[in-house]
């Protein structure tokens, strides 16, 4: 079985200069009770918006396990696109082709393409170095990972492995991203101390820092808010919200109500395969399939 | 009460015991060994504290037991652990890195690990036989320090190797995963986080071969140590350029062990004392160099937390 789906206009799919392609004004927007959608989110309709990347028939094994079936997407551009789904589903497998985290581990296969705009390159093809891929598309993880380094190294870090050496321009970058983490001000007068020192909240917010710093085009979250408690997942959410207006994001959620704070599209995902995809004001509304409808009431299983 | 509370009651007794048995056991089993390492060494110290002047760090070995030093043994000491660890610590993290870090896991690594692990069980004797055909007679190193460094680097090598594989191996995949995704080669992952985050698990490592390698007697015998040298090799450093040379490494030597044996052998009972002395002088040195990989791990576990 084959499903591709697309976001309200098909025609797209196999043009190399989709830069710039409007989407068509998208539907009447119900209006959402307590689940409390960002309606300012999904106001911007008539924005032009464009695709940051496509999915085509990805596949992935695990050796034997075929952990990814058959799924086709695409990436708004600038938006939020949550990936929600039963543990085990294959939201964190999906995540980690688009930088290719999987080369790191043996027996690992990708079949498919997943292509990135506007370049138009498939990401999994061979010839393309994971390395320059990893610096284009960054990762914040479930866990807080912060290197047993300074605040400010930690940072940094991504800066020296681009090449960068002057102190100065490092300087203004490990600020600024800082800044654009929310944790400047937490943090400028203790840069130079070591990074576990901070909560598990701040930790957080400086391995996001850490992947803006290099000024990546993709941020893929994975569960970034699960080892957290209420305030640090909301001041997390409102970061997500800010990011978007520079950087594509893809976020793994187990929590229904965080998807509809932060998302624009949903992809619905159940035993590797990619059921329902759209809107996620639709999604969460009117989904088309039963298993999708099943999940985000909680009749599931 | 209901019936079968007594019983459990019972049962629960019984594994009281059990637990209070054991400890009692163990306890007094961990005395015990205590206890005779503590014999060992205040019998060692009785006998030959007195012989710890500093004349005796100061003299070579005399047939006056009286005027007997350690002066060359434990110059040789400190000359062949310094050959040793130049072998042992780049070849050992290397390989180690290699290991863990780069090589494919397949039936061929898994032959190399497994004897690797079993290299580390060869009676160093053998090592000593490797040698002498090898190093002596193949090479032509001949009976010096570089040989004896060599030998004694090659048996702390599986020691030096598996240590460096669990001090990475300690080191987060999830920290290797952050390194990764901001687009870190595996050289710089391994450069910048994996060898500075383990590097006291590593020299822990080395430390415990080290220590071991101070002991060993049987290979430095069997590649043919003189037991009685009364001459220093060339120093090392001079004050004139090139202030380094390495003639020092083709020198004869002997090394403290050996001393031990050479004067234990000896039917005066003053040379007894000596012995005791120098044993002393060994055990302090490998208490030493024990306290000194247990305060790098304590320190590596306070200034590095995940
Ligand atoms: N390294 C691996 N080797 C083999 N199978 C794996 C591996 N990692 C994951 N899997 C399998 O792949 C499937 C998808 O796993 P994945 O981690 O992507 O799920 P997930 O949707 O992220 O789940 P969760 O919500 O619990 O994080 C699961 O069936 C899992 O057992
Ligand atoms: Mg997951």
């Amino acid at each position: 079985m084959v499903r591709h789906f697309h976001i309200d206009n098909p025609t797209m799919k196999n043009d190399s200069s989709t830069a710039g392609v409007h989407i068509p004004s998208a539907r009447a927007i119900e209006s959402v009770g307590a689940g409390g959608f960002r309606s300012d989110l999904l106001r911007s309709t008539s924005k032009s918006s464009a695709i940051k990347a496509e999915v085509r028939g990805l596949d992935f094994h695990y050796g034997g396990f075929r952990a990814l079936k058959d799924v086709s997407m695409q990436v708004q551009a600038n938006e939020v696109t949550a990936l929600i789904g039963p543990s085990g589903c294959g939201k964190s497998t999906f995540l980690r082709c688009f930088n290719r985290m999987h080369d790191l581990y043996p027996g690992s296969r990708y079949d498919g393409e997943i292509r990135l705009y506007p370049d138009d390159v498939n990401l999994l093809a061979p010839d393309i170095d994971p390395v320059e891929t990893r610096i284009r598309i960054g990762m914040v993880f479930q866990k807080p990972n912060p290197f047993p380094k300074s605040i400010f190294e930690n940072v940094a870090y991504g800066l020296r492995i681009t090449g960068e050496k002057r102190r100065q321009v490092i300087h203004e970058k490990v600020e600024k991203a800082l800044r654009d983490a929310a944790l400047w001000d937490e943090v400028k007068d203790r840069l130079h101390q070591p990074a576990t020192s901070l909560s598990g909240g701040q930790q957080q917010r400086l391995c996001i820092a850490r992947t803006l710093a290099t000024e990546p085009e993709i941020v893929l979250f994975d569960e970034p808010t699960s080892a957290l408690d209420p305030i640090a997942t909301a001041s997390i959410e409102e970061l997500i919200i800010e990011l978007k207006e520079r950087v594509t994001i893809l976020i793994v959620t187990h929590n229904m109500q965080q998807a509809g704070r932060v998302s624009r599209y949903t992809a619905f995902m159940y035993l590797g395969e990619l059921v329902e995809f759209g809107e996620t004001s639709r999604i969460f509304t009117r989904p088309a399939k039963r298993e999708t409808e099943n999940y985000i009431t909680g009749r599931f299983g | 009460m209901e019936p079968g509370t007594h019983d459990l009651r019972v049962l629960i007794g019984r594994q009281r015991l059990c637990d209070v048995l054991f400890e009692g056991l163990g306890a007094f089993m961990l005395l015990m060994s205590l206890f005779i390492l503590a014999a060992l060494f205040i019998n060692l110290a009785i006998e030959g504290l007195a012989r710890l002047q500093p004349d005796f760090f100061l003299d070579f070995p005399s047939r006056r037991a009286g005027q007997a030093g350690i002066l060359s043994a434990w110059v040789g000491s400190v000359l062949v652990m310094l050959v040793t660890a130049a072998a042992a610590l780049p070849v050992g993290v290397a390989a180690g890195i290699w290991l863990e870090e780069y090589a494919p896991k397949n039936w061929l690594t898994d032959v190399v690990e497994i004897n690797v692990t079993n290299l580390a069980g060869v009676p160093s004797i053998i090592y000593g036989l490797l040698a002498l055909g090898l190093l002596v007679h193949q090479f032509r190193l001949g009976e010096s320090i570089l040989t004896a460094g060599l030998t004694l680097g090659m048996m702390i090598l599986p020691v030096v190797i598996v240590s460096t594989r669990e001090a990475i191996r300690a080191v987060p995949q999830t920290i290797r995963e952050a390194a990764y995704g901001l687009g870190a080669s595996r050289w710089r992952v391994t450069r910048d986080h994996v060898l500075p985050y383990s590097v006291a698990g590593i020299l822990t490592g080395v430390i415990i071969g080290l220590s071991r390698a101070i002991g060993e007697t049987a290979p430095i015998i069997t590649i043919g140590a003189l037991t009685f040298i009364a001459f220093l090799p060339p120093a090392p450093v001079s004050a004139v350029p090139p202030f380094i040379n390495f003639e020092w490494l083709s020198s004869p030597f002997t090394v403290l062990p050996i001393q031990m044996f050479n004067w234990i052998s000896r039917p005066d009972p003053a040379f007894q004392s000596n012995a005791a002395a120098a044993g002393l002088v060994l055990v302090i040195l490998t208490l030493f160099m024990n306290a000194m990989a247990i305060w790098l791990r304590y320190r590596a576990r306070k200034r590095i937390k995940w």
